[in-house]
């Protein structure tokens, strides 16, 4: 399972990193958005992924079995968050930089384009 | 408690910013009022870690690598009067005048929110609430950037927003492996358990990660280059604002990070660090030597010294360290003013291009005395407050023996000279090439205050040299015995069982 996540985020970090580096404002920001979940699947993965167990520790007497750590769950939902804000922020920016410029390539929306 | 306050303080300043009515007048007055409360509580967190040592916060009493946790060491406390100071200068600039479209999109708001993230990052002692904090600080300040909707502010808006959600990827990955492996987020444990778990491969890999994330936040070469492409855009107080914190963020964390989780001054890392700081400041300077814009001849300055303030943590010494955060202090101080003093200038001329300026000092000649204190303060002109800082930087360069390195510092200090002769001149000596268009509006007390403000703190800095460097002398050691911080925030017996 462990294989299968860290294939699966490098597959997301290698997209992301190929759509960032193209010249359309649109594909930045899906790099954006495929490099923000590659980065929580690898907390995921990282973090070693625990099936069938609960994420208690019922009696903290007995020596711990396997049991799913919450830690890494909980920091992949707030940058979930985050990653959907900034992104929605980005988005409309986009639009913006669209809209004023008439272009969303990159080369052709600076000031000192033609 | 108190240590919650410089994150509660703005957020409730925000919160009371949004829903007062909005009168520019009411709005200007309570945003003022909540930096002055910023200043006065950092200045008592400030005083208290000075006698009692570093204070820690276990919020909401969840102990401590299972909570968050707020730490105030000297460092942290110096940057939060830091936080204050600015905030203080740069609301007191909106009395000057505001842009009307501008006050009406949540101008003030939005800067209480950015205070609120700043101090975050400053006080957090836990690796990803500090990821938190640059999220919330960014998010403030990618709207600042953008409320103004011409071509190049947008344009501008748009490469700050790509690269620092780029860097923020970088951050999180680093954190993701970092947690992997260790299995705790609180920096005083991981301070603890990291140098026993980690693995060279593994090690190389999340200072790098790290090292690029910071870096690009912090604007070292070579990864600064959306700096200058985007700060010349806002206006004069986001400049000043920006300048002096957001980059110091990335600095913070570079020093707060690397002193924690990698004790190891013969890693790899900080070979790269050295050459990454030596080349900031050559870069910066070059780069601000090439242009004509005021704004931007500043903010290459402004990535330029910023090399002055990460070279102490690759040489790993105490004098080092200690000159690199007295340096901080002075650059904060140095720069937010001089972003303001272009400000100035878009106020009377409508314009920061040098060619087109000139004759302050004929026809204002107070306000170019003003003008003349950061600008060779920046340059380290004796006997002002950059000559002490840039002194305390070289000095310790020299007793390690990295005589390029000193050599390099010296000959960009130079160049800072050359490049701020070149402001003078241009700015403020010479006549005006051309009778300006237009009425030209005298520059009056509110625009000047803030100003004088920062001057007047610059000149204290430099006239309280001794023990100000005292202070950093002890921060730096701070810093550099990284037992006191763990056992400070995980108590004293996790600390010795740990042993």
């Amino acid at each position: 399972m462990e294989l299968l996540l860290a294939v699966v985020a490098g597959v997301l970090y290698a997209t992301g990193v190929y759509l960032m580096l193209r010249r359309r404002l649109a594909q930045l920001i899906i790099g954006l958005a495929l490099l923000s979940n590659g980065s929580n699947i690898l907390i995921l993965s990282a973090a070693g992924v625990t099936r069938g167990r609960p994420p208690l520790i019922v009696d903290p007497s007995l020596p711990v079995p396997d049991f799913a750590d919450p830690v890494p769950q909980s920091l992949i939902l707030t940058a979930i968050v985050i990653g959907f804000g900034v992104l929605a922020f980005a988005l409309v920016l986009a639009r913006r930089v669209y809209e004023s410029a008439g272009s969303d390539d990159i080369d052709m929306i600076g000031p000192d384009a033609a | 408690m108190m240590l919650a306050l410089p994150i509660l303080v703005p957020l409730a300043t925000a919160i009371a910013l949004h829903l007062l009515p909005q009168n520019s007048r009411l709005l200007r007055i309570v945003a003022f009022a909540g930096a002055v409360m910023i200043l006065t509580i950092a200045v008592s967190i400030l005083v208290t870690v000075e006698r009692h040592g570093i204070q820690v916060l276990q919020v909401g009493s969840w102990r401590a690598p299972f909570g968050i946790t707020l730490v105030a060491d000297l460092f942290s406390a110096l940057m939060i009067v830091m936080v204050g100071i600015i905030a203080v200068a740069v609301t007191g600039a909106s009395f000057a005048g505001v842009d009307p479209r501008r006050e009406t999109f949540g101008y003030h708001t939005l800067i209480h929110v950015l205070l609120m993230g700043v101090s975050g990052a400053f006080l957090t002692g836990d690796i990803f609430n500090l990821y938190v904090w640059f999220e919330v600080m960014l998010i403030a300040s990618f709207v600042l950037m953008s409320l103004h909707r011409t071509r190049a502010q947008l344009h501008a808006a748009f490469t700050y927003v790509g690269l620092n959600l780029l860097a923020s990827a970088f951050f999180l990955t680093a954190i993701g492996l970092l947690y992997g492996q260790a299995g705790t987020l609180n920096l005083a444990d991981l301070a603890q358990v990291w140098p026993a778990r980690r693995t060279p491969g593994l090690d190389a890999a999340l200072s790098m990660l790290f090292l690029t994330a910071f870096g690009i936040k912090s604007g070292l070469f070579p990864l600064f280059f959306w700096l200058p492409a985007s700060y010349h855009t806002p206006p004069a107080a986001i400049g000043a604002l920006f300048a002096g914190l957001l980059t110091k963020v990335g600095v913070y964390s570079i020093i707060r990070v690397f002193t924690l989780l990698f004790p190891d001054p013969a890693a790899g890392v900080y070979t790269a660090l050295l050459v990454m700081s030596s080349m900031t400041m050559i870069a910066g300077l070059i780069g601000a030597l090439s242009q004509y814009d005021l704004r931007r001849v500043l903010s290459f300055n402004l990535v330029g010294h910023i090399g002055y303030t990460t070279v102490g943590v690759a040489l790993w010494t105490r004098a080092a360290l200690g000159g690199s955060i007295l340096y901080l202090l002075h650059h904060m101080l140095a720069i937010s003013a001089l972003f303001l003093v272009s400000g100035l200038f878009l106020r009377q001329r409508r314009t920061t291009d040098m060619r087109a300026l000139g004759g302050l000092y004929q026809s204002q000649p107070v306000v170019a005395g003003l003008a003349l204190v950061p600008l060779f303060s920046l340059a380290g002109v004796p006997p002002l407050s950059g000559f002490i800082a840039k002194l305390a930087v070289i000095a310790p360069m020299i007793g390690v023996g990295q005589y390029l390195v000193a050599a390099i510092a010296l000959v960009v200090s130079l160049l800072t000279l050359l490049s701020m002769a070149r402001v003078w001149d241009a700015c403020f000596w010479r006549p005006a090439p051309a009778a300006p268009a237009g009425p030209q509006p005298r520059l009056g007390p509110a625009i000047l205050a803030p100003i004088a403000f920062l001057v007047l703190l610059s000149i204290g800095l430099a006239a309280l040299a001794g023990p100000v460097s005292r202070m950093t002398m002890n921060a730096a050691q701070q810093l550099l015995n990284r037992d006191g911080y763990v056992r400070a925030v995980l108590g004293d017996e996790v600390a010795r069982a740990a042993r």
